[in-house]
């Protein structure tokens, strides 16, 4: 009678205590939530609702299915802006993640003024982006900029540099490689550090040279942190446009244009917010797609310790 | 054939640690065990043979050759790490194989190699798996066989089994001593353990703070130790070391302690250890602690007094200062 009462109880305080547990759990949760579920999920999934219908311009907003997005397939402008978007990206991704290897590799040594060598290739990143877009402005500035003098110095003519829609983009792959190096360096001296000295021991006795210890035994162990940096620059290349802003402002016709800044533009300066919504969707698909391959595919494919 | 010597080798970093001046010799086809305590150099006399540590003076001759200056692959040798050093990234064959990779071997061969080696070193079924699917057994076992692949005359081993429990280091020492036998290297083993020094060794060099304090076969370490140190880090328990006359300590080995009826020095039992076979019973006497083994099971009580007995030719006499042995010791009744 009594050990009855007794295993009706047990079942019901642990279930009790899971309860608790469970309320616990989700309370420190509530704030990331919140936060998450108000600037996050809710503008997305608006925006994805407004990217279906019409521009309101105070009225009544008329669904039009998939209008917007037939209208955006038309856009000359949109594909010149992709297209923009997908060259930058092919420049500065694998170029800032090979200099950032290369430097890392670099001041990973035990060398006189390592520190130094490790804060100044650091110090871009620090800096923000704006700053550099103003500094680099003087370089590129026809006639008077740096660039330009030391040409001169050399004999050649000015050049206007971010107005040619022929080296405009270079110019700004250059300064985002420059910007971006630094910071990936900073991954990758982190994950050399991680490598056991032994291993290079103990391929020094077995007789691989450096070069070939450093293909087939470095550059696998730092393949993870190298996947996580291709896959932060590829987003950062559709992220980060605040140098359009201070140099070129997408210009000349549409040379330097990317993705992000001509829905700026579309949004704030045109006004038009149902095609920007259409845009700013595609352009979430893009980023998302990125994601997902890191995460269905690469990360199977790459060996973690 | 592949005799290793050492002649007069000093390597310090800025003055402190290092080795001091030593020199010893690794006969061929031999096991010789670099024993001491923590800090004693035993790595860096390893290190300095295989080429990863440059002399600061001295040579060193492999075979008769003069690799001082030579890089470690250049000396033809092969190493175990203490860590194992396996690459993460790289299954249990290609770990075994990464040598004969490195130095462009055939497939075919490279393949009949692997074969042979993974099956002396009991691998044949996990060569598919990474080094983090393995125990650290198995690891160990990855590391011998990367290292008995090239067939390099001579092998160097720091602390390869101090990784793994009792029973384990148990098997691989016998496991390493008969494969070094069979293949015929000449091995040079680090270990901080005296037993695995004295069951393994040909010949044990035993290091204190930089320099050699013996060198010679384990039984003349256990029976004949040139100072007290030897004394006291050989054997288990070590001797018993007491004072003696001034300048003078007295050394007994345990098993050479008798409790006596009569005319034994005084002692009051502290403890005893039951060991199965034998047990060990500590006694203090006046303030020093002497151990003394009996056979079998000691029903010794806490407390209680005894009296201690030994022979004269069981007794090693060491100078109190220099810790040296004396000539005339054990000789002397
Ligand atoms: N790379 C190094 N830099 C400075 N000191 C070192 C280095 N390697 C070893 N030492 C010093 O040399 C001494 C002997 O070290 P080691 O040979 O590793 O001892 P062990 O006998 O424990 O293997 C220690 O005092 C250690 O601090
Ligand atoms: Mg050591």
């Amino acid at each position: 009678m009594v050990s009855a009462v007794m295993s009706a109880a047990e079942p019901k305080a642990a279930r009790r205590r899971d309860w608790l547990t469970n309320v616990n759990a989700w309370l420190l949760l509530l704030p990331a939530i919140v936060l998450l579920a108000a600037f996050t999920h809710y503008p997305i999934l608006s925006t994805l609702y407004h990217s279906f219908f019409s521009l309101s311009r105070g009225g009544e907003a008329d669904f039009v299915g998939l209008e917007n997005y037939t209208y955006m397939l038309e856009d000359d402008v949109f594909w010149q802006v992709l297209r923009n978007n997908i060259v930058f990206a092919l420049a500065t991704v694998p170029t800032s993640i090979a200099l950032a290897l290369l430097m890392a590799v670099w001041v990973d040594k035990k060398i006189a003024g390592r520190s130094f060598l490790r804060l100044a290739f650091f110090t871009p990143t620090v800096l923000p982006m704006i700053a550099v877009a103003n500094i680099w402005l003087f370089f590129y500035t026809p006639d008077y900029g740096l660039l330009d003098q030391f040409l001169k110095g050399l004999g050649f003519s000015g050049h206007n540099w971010l107005g040619d829609p022929s080296t405009v983009m270079s110019c700004l792959a250059v300064m985002v490689v420059w910007k971006e190096a630094g910071f990936f360096m900073i991954f990758y001296l982190a994950a050399l550090q991680t490598i056991p000295p032994e291993l290079k021991e103990a391929a020094e006795v077995e007789g691989a040279g450096r070069w070939y210890f450093f293909r087939r035994v470095t550059l696998p162990l730092l393949m993870p942190t190298t996947l996580f940096i291709s896959i932060n620059a590829l987003i950062n290349s559709f992220k980060l446009v605040d140098q359009l802003v201070i140099m070129t402002k997408g210009g000349p016709n549409n040379a330097s244009s990317l993705l992000l800044y001509y829905i700026y533009e579309v949004a704030f300066t045109f006004q038009d917010t149902a095609f920007a919504a259409t845009l700013t969707v595609t352009l979430i698909t893009i980023l998302a797609g990125v994601a997902l391959t890191k995460f269905v595919y690469l990360d199977r494919r790459i060996h973690y310790q | 054939m592949s005799e290793i010597v050492v002649n007069a080798v000093s390597k310090t970093w800025g003055g402190v640690g290092g080795v001091d001046r030593i020199s010893f010799k690794a006969d061929a086809g031999t096991l010789l065990v670099l024993l001491g305590p923590s800090g004693c150099g035993k790595s860096t006399t390893l290190r300095l043979i295989a080429g990863l540590e440059e002399v600061d003076s001295g040579t060193i001759t492999i075979g008769g050759r003069d690799v001082t200056h030579l890089s470690p692959a250049q000396r033809n040798i092969s190493m175990v790490f203490q860590s194992y050093a396996l690459f993460p990234h790289l299954n249990v064959a290609e770990n075994i194989i990464f040598g004969l990779r490195v130095r462009g071997v055939g497939r075919a061969e490279r393949d009949t190699r692997l074969k042979k080696v993974a099956d002396i070193v009991g691998l044949s079924n996990l060569l598919e798996r990474k080094p983090s699917q393995l125990s650290g057994g198995q690891r160990q076992r990855v590391a011998l066989g990367r290292a008995i692949i090239a067939e390099a005359p001579v092998c160097l081993m720091d602390e390869p089994l101090s990784n793994l429990d009792a029973k384990l280091r148990h098997e691989m020492r016998t496991e390493i001593r008969s494969l070094q036998q069979r293949l015929g290297m000449t091995m040079v083993y680090v270990t901080h353990d005296q037993t695995e020094a004295m069951t393994m060794a040909d010949r044990v060099i035993l290091m204190r703070d930089g320099h050699i304090e013996q060198n010679g076969a384990p039984h003349e370490l256990y029976n004949e130790p040139a100072s007290d140190f030897t004394a006291r880090f050989i054997g288990t328990p070590p001797m018993n070391i007491i004072s003696w006359q001034d300048d003078a300590v007295l050394g007994v080995r345990p098993e050479h302690v008798a409790l006596v009826e009569s005319d034994g020095i005084p002692a009051t039992v502290k403890a005893v250890e039951y060991l199965g076979a034998d047990s060990i019973v500590l006694c203090d006497v006046k303030g020093e602690t002497v151990s003394v083994r009996q056979s079998g099971y000691c029903a010794l009580p806490t407390g209680s007094q005894v009296a201690l007995g030994w022979q004269n030719r069981h007794i090693h006499l060491f100078d109190r200062n220099s810790g040296k042995r004396r000539a005339d010791s054990a000789l002397n009744r």
